[in-house]
């Protein structure tokens, strides 16, 4: 028998497959092959002695009670369902959504402020702040979401795209509102990161919904290159930060630490 | 008798949060090696544990039933955990340029090193495997952890990966060429 090359030592040592009656025959005859096989063991047995962090048997409880509360009122169906992927479902919450911003948008900018007590009045203010927080992180997370599943896409032949460029049209328009929004209100860092988020999805929505493993790593370099994704989950980090009872500030100004 | 993953899911699809608890309680030690082989940093594995649940809570209505919720959960890991790892490896790079002398870790390693068992526990050899690590792309290192450390067979591999098989085996094949290449100088019998 031949010698054996690497790749049959990596089966045979992950009891992988093949004819592994042979290749341990072959190994106790063979001192090259042996040898080989030995230096291999060496290299992963040193991989192994990597330490691990240990957990305990609450370590599961402990998770439990860290994301309770970060859990989407309505569980897994319901209104929850409701707001799931989908073209009509992400239509109508983005619709939604932009209404809900341009409202409060043009509400705040042109109205004259209704006579309130301080305390109600400040009280309002929070609870729509944290409305939008809600909003605008649930948004950012969308966008992530999309971005993430194209760049993590490991296809060996062309890729069906078009759920994500779905998703991604759908999120267009909530992005033009939201930098609008921000560019009135002066934050140029969040508009910035907006407006390289809207390029980067209009570019996925107009790509054609097949594209080859090479277009594909066209697109992942893009995204790594231009951090895009490093950007967004910053904003949505300090975004997350501000949904808390104390938030007072604006949604858009989260994003001006970036 | 043990209710099934599938059965919980099920029920946590119907808003019953306490059936994606007991989810979460089985998933979460397991997760974390895997997050923390993934990243090699514990934090990272800590969000990234969190984040995972978080992420297949809000897609519970996407999730296939008549697959593994465990494979599936992987999955969402793994991807958010390579998410994790190339942000930092991006903002090493814009925070430290390249130092020609650190390009090869091994090259840089003193001539006099002790004995490869010494070596092995030592906290030197260990930044090496890590940096040897991290030096894999993403499917290599996906499906080398999963291969080596988690013990799964290359067909479940596969799966998590969402490839042929026969692509998974060559990216865990490429995964131990590279460490081999970077960490066998480190293995040689003293000199």
């Amino acid at each position: 028998m031949s010698h054996l090359n690497e790749e049959q030592l990596i089966l045979f040592y992950y009891s992988e497959e093949g004819d592994t009656l042979t290749a341990e025959r072959h190994l106790e005859e063979c001192g090259e092959c042996r040898a080989l096989f030995g230096s291999l063991q060496r290299v992963l047995n040193v991989v192994d002695s990597l330490p691990l962090p240990e957990r305990g048997a609450e370590y599961g409880q402990q998770v439990w009670r860290r994301i309770e509360r970060r859990l989407p009122a309505g569980g897994g169906s319901g209104i929850k369902a409701w707001l799931r992927p989908g073209p009509w479902r992400w239509a109508a919450a983005g619709a939604a959504c932009a209404a809900l911003m341009a409202a409060a948008f043009l509400a705040g900018r042109f109205l004259p402020p209704a006579p309130k007590p301080a305390q109600m009045a400040a009280a309002d203010s929070q609870a729509g702040e944290r409305i939008l927080m809600v909003a605008v992180g649930d948004y950012l997370e969308r966008s992530q979401m999309v971005l993430i599943e194209l760049a993590n896409a490991n296809p060996k032949d062309a890729l069906d795209i078009s759920a994500e460029q779905e998703r991604a049209g759908d999120l267009v328009s909530e992005t033009r509102l939201y930098r609008q929004t921000a560019a009135h209100t002066g934050d140029t860092a969040v508009s910035s990161v907006l407006e390289e988020l809207e390029r980067v999805l209009l570019d996925i929505t107009h790509a054609p919904s097949r594209i080859s493993p090479q277009e594909l790593e066209k697109m992942r370099r893009r995204l790594e290159a231009e951090g895009i994704l490093f950007k967004i989950r910053v904003l949505g980090s300090n975004v997350r930060n501000q949904e808390g009872p104390a938030a007072t500030t604006a949604a858009t100004r989260a994003g001006q630490k970036l | 008798m043990e209710l099934t993953d599938a059965a919980f899911v099920a029920r946590a699809r119907t808003g019953d949060t306490d059936a994606f608890r007991v989810l979460v309680e089985r998933h979460s030690r397991a997760l974390f090696r895997l997050a923390f082989r993934m990243t090699g940093n514990e934090q990272d594995a800590e969000d990234a544990v969190q984040e995972s649940f978080l992420r297949a809570y809000k897609q519970l209505g996407k999730f296939d039933e008549r697959a593994s919720f465990g494979t599936w959960l992987y999955r969402i890991a793994m991807n958010y955990s390579l998410d994790l790892v190339r942000a930092r490896k991006r903002r090493s790079e814009q925070l430290a340029p390249s130092d020609p002398d650190m390009d090869d870790p091994i090259l840089s390693l003193p001539s006099g090193d002790p004995a490869p068992d010494r070596m092995a526990m030592s906290g030197e050899v260990r930044e090496r495997v890590t940096e040897a690590m991290k030096e894999l792309s993403a499917s290599e290192r996906t499906a080398f952890v999963l291969r080596h450390f988690e013990g799964m067979c290359i067909e479940e591999v596969s799966r998590v990966l969402g490839c042929q098989p026969g692509a998974a085996k060559h990216s865990v094949f490429r995964a131990v060429q590279k460490l081999r290449r970077a960490l066998e100088p480190l293995m040689s019998p003293a000199k």
